[in-house]
């Protein structure tokens, strides 16, 4: 049964790389590439790698398109001429795939228990997680603690990835620069300026979000505190079911970008600045930095957490949840800036 | 109390990580600059302290979270670490020291927080690799230092960056991605990520297909990142519109990092392992690194803008070192490893004089340094020690690593005179772009219509600019008369490359 499922996702996935690919219209290709990732998160889920599942639905399939449609609204909505060397990609692609094909006829039969990946390490993270850590998700006791500083790097592409998008859309464009006066006169202009946008703010933030549709706006604030409380959960029950600092993150950040979408980006960013994004992007990055100093200077290596406390397994549990709050705090601040950095973007 | 010394291998990477947080905090001009260059200086002690205790013998492991490898990450420095290390975090450090006038005029103040702790992450993550035992945390810390360099590069005035980064970004991250497919596809095979596991565990699979095709994604995806022709094309215009003091940064040590993996992982993991995989390592490399130095050389002999003539001159010195690795012999990694270092020593010097050029003439094209050498005359000394050394005159660096490599071709026979006339006919081609450069800053006549404007305006750079650029000039000439640093190190990293090859 399992598999059938499989083979119809996998089926499906087949079909909706080749609708993005063909598709003109970008809108299409976006909410294409959703449904995709949706596709693949049902596929992992069948995998049993819940963890992956769920990152790849919140990030993958929700934050990912809405970014993409940010980015839309900043652009055209149809692809421009093809360009030339459009053959010479196909035929990496085609090549590239023949090979990966090629590699799967020697590979281990699926869920094999005597392949090599569940012969050499993964019985000892089973027995040393119970042993040392004690949490059910062995999966969380991998990237937080056994793995971690993989998953401190990760947190820093995150943090990378937001300081670059940060970087590159806080130049504003040049024609909209005020240009200094001298002279009363010109302090005059400028507080007639300053007046007159703050009227049009007024009235954009009047237009914007979906104030005026009641249904989906009295539905949406709803859900946002559901979201909210699962988002929590997700963060803090990370060591007995799936779960994460990542996913958690992807999550409240949803929840709050649903908010911007229903009463306004304006709003939102009343409601949290961007100066507190800010903080909770370098905040997340150096709470997880600091757990590693901390066990450096209790006599242990950095992310050694079973120095925190007396007991190594409560250690461990302090660890786990410290570093996962730094992760979850980063994911959240950083989506949320690139969320602004686009929707901003619109109204200059 | 607690042995900091243990601790040198984390630390490395750690210092500019956590730094980089902390220096977009900080809001008044200036302060997020201070912050990177005493981070950079730090981890430039750091590498200092950790060649040292190498060249004393000493081997640094560090067990990350104190979990035993291969089921925890475990971080490793040898002379081969420990000479990159050196590289780039001695790169950071004079960039950040020198260029601060410069990247003010290039950075708006409100991002320069956000540009020095790019800076910082890209510093992380090039040092993060060459300390790493680990597959999987080499592919973490290659996402964070790509990442970081996207933004570097596209971090100046100059727009023609985008389209540039856009590229090299496509580039980059399909170079990554192969990368990380061929690390799966091991993974699959062995269990394993721990690199020195892996090259134990990899004997029993060796001659089945996924192991295969992962050696063949792994060298192309480095060969991608590492700039290796003819995957060349991404480096020429990011190298040539990023911010200047972003490309003395970056051209001295980025690509460096990508060959050290492609040499580390297909020395260490394949070539015990496979059967006649050095022979089709040398077979496959040693064409495309002499196609590299020719044409390398031979576009830069014709392009007139000073930063786009040298970055394909780095096309053609990639080619250099991969030369030296494809001989799979002692005094040929020795070579390759030596170029690795004075090639940095020299480009870093030659970008340096690039930037004292530009703070005073507007546009870096050959014609308009015309006389350059009357109003400059100390960038222009620190450009032709640097550019004697990148040509390879007796006395400087680039001397050394053109002596030993050419060493490490006579060994190999018939095949090894060819080689020897490919390099001495590039080191001519050298000379020549590199003349092209100096006779109009020397010989030149500034054309008549620029002559007031200039004369009122140019003078030497900025004095902080000029000491770093002579510090590195100097050092071009250090080690050409006294090179047992570089060679030191450059030696037992053969000696470890080789030690598992059959």
């Amino acid at each position: 049964m399992t598999v059938l499922f499989g083979v119809f996702l996998l089926t499906l996935m087949v079909i909706t790389a080749l609708a993005m690919v063909h598709t003109k219209h970008l809108f299409v290709a976006v909410v294409l590439s959703g449904i995709f990732s949706l596709l693949m998160a049902a596929n992992f889920f069948l995998l049993d790698a819940a963890d992956v599942a769920l990152t790849e639905a919140a990030i993958g399939a929700g934050i990912s398109t809405v970014l993409f449609l940010g980015a839309l609204a900043l652009t055209g909505e149809h692809e421009h001429s093809r360009s030339s060397n459009r053959f010479v990609a196909l035929g990496v692609v085609v090549v590239t795939t023949l090979i990966v094909i090629y590699a799967t006829f020697d590979k281990p039969r699926f869920g094999d228990p005597m392949a090599p990946v569940h012969q050499h390490v993964a019985p000892w993270y089973f027995d040393t997680t119970r042993e040392a850590i004690d949490i059910p998700n062995v999966v969380t006791a991998v990237l937080a603690s056994f793995r971690g500083y993989d998953t401190l790097g990760e947190v820093f592409v995150v943090f990378t990835a937001g300081i670059g998008i940060l970087f590159l859309f806080s130049v504003s464009p040049p024609s909209r620069k005020p240009i200094p006066q001298p002279g009363s006169k010109g302090i005059q202009q400028n507080f007639k300026r300053t007046l007159a946008k703050a009227k049009d703010t007024e009235v954009a933030e009047e237009s914007e979000g979906l104030r005026h549709f009641l249904i989906p706006r009295v539905v949406g604030r709803l859900l946002i505190p559901f979201i909210l409380l699962f988002g929590l959960y997700v963060q803090f029950h990370g060591d007995y079911g799936p779960g994460g600092g990542f996913q958690a993150g992807a999550i409240i950040a949803a929840a709050i970008i649903l908010y911007a979408l229903l009463e306004g980006e304006a709003q939102a960013l009343r409601v949290i600045p961007q100066s507190v994004l800010t903080g909770l992007i370098a905040g997340g990055a150096l709470l997880y930095g600091a757990v590693g100093i901390a066990t450096i200077l209790l006599g242990g290596n950095f992310l050694d957490y079973s120095v925190l406390a007396a007991d190594p397994i409560a250690g461990q549990h302090i660890g786990i949840i410290v570093i996962e709050a730094g992760v979850g705090i980063t994911v959240t601040g950083v989506l949320l800036s690139i969320f602004h950095a686009f929707a901003g973007r619109r109204r200059i | 109390m607690i042995d900091w010394s243990v601790h040198l291998p984390a630390l490395q990477v750690i210092v500019p990580m956590l730094t980089a947080p902390l220096a977009l905090l900080l809001r008044p001009r200036g302060l997020a600059w201070a912050a990177a260059l005493a981070a950079s200086l730090f981890a430039f002690a750091i590498a200092i302290m950790l060649t040292l205790g190498v060249l004393n013998g000493q081997t640094f492991t560090y067990q990350m979270g104190n979990w035993p490898a291969p089921y925890g990450i475990e971080l490793g420095v040898d002379a081969f670490s420990a000479l990159l290390l050196l590289v780039i975090t001695g790169a950071s450090a004079l960039a950040l020291l020198g260029g601060r006038r410069s990247l003010d005029a290039d950075i708006e103040e409100e991002r320069q927080p956000l540009f020095y702790a790019a800076w910082l992450l890209a510093l992380a993550g090039l040092v993060g690799i060459p300390v790493a035992a680990d597959a999987f945390n080499v592919f973490v810390f290659m996402e964070i230092s790509s990442l970081a360099s996207y933004v570097l590069i596209a971090g100046g005035r100059d727009r023609r960056a985008l389209p540039a980064v856009f590229k090299y970004l496509i580039m980059g991250t399909i170079g990554a991605t192969f990368y990380l497919i061929g690390v799966g596809l091991i993974y699959l095979m062995t269990g394993t990520l721990n690199l020195a596991d892996m090259a134990l565990r990899i004997q029993e699979v060796a001659d089945q297909k996924p192991i295969l095709v992962a050696a063949g994604f792994i060298t192309i995806g480095l060969a991608l990142k590492a700039a290796v022709f003819p995957l060349h094309v991404w480096l020429p215009n990011a190298y040539t519109h990023a911010p200047n003091v972003v490309t003395v940064f970056l051209g001295a040590c980025a690509t460096k990092v990508s060959l050290y993996l492609l040499l580390r992982f297909d020395f260490f993991v394949f070539q015990p392992n496979l059967v006649g995989h050095e022979l089709q390592f040398s077979y496959f490399l040693m064409p495309l690194a002499v196609l590299a130095i020719l044409i390398g050389s031979g576009v830069a002999l014709f392009e007139t803008n000073l930063k786009r003539l040298f970055a394909y001159s780095s096309v053609a010195q990639i080619g250099y070192i991969l030369l030296g690795a494809s001989l799979i012999s002692a005094a040929g990694l020795t070579a390759s490893v030596v170029l690795m270092f004075n090639h940095a020593l020299a480009k870093g010097t030659l970008f340096l004089a690039i930037t004292c050029l530009a703070m005073r003439h507007s546009g870096l094209h050959l014609n308009n340094i015309a006389d350059a050498a009357k109003h400059m005359p100390w960038t222009m000394g620190a450009f032709v020690v640097a550019g004697f050394s990148l040509v390879g005159v007796p006395g400087t660096a680039g001397f050394i690593s053109k002596w030993y490599l050419i060493t490490a071709a006579l060994e190999q026979g018939t095949i090894g005179i060819a080689l020897i006339a490919v390099i001495v006919a590039s080191s001519l081609m050298a000379l020549v772009y590199v003349w092209r450069v100096i006779e109009p800053a020397y010989f030149g006549d500034a054309k008549p219509d620029a002559q007031d404007f200039e004369t009122a305006t140019t003078r030497e750079a900025p004095s902080v600019l000029l000491a770093v650029t002579w510090v590195a000039a100097l050092a071009n000439i250090y080690y050409g008369l006294a090179p047992s640093l570089p060679v030191t190190l450059s030696s037992n990293a053969a000696e470890i490359l080789l030690r598992y090859v059959p």
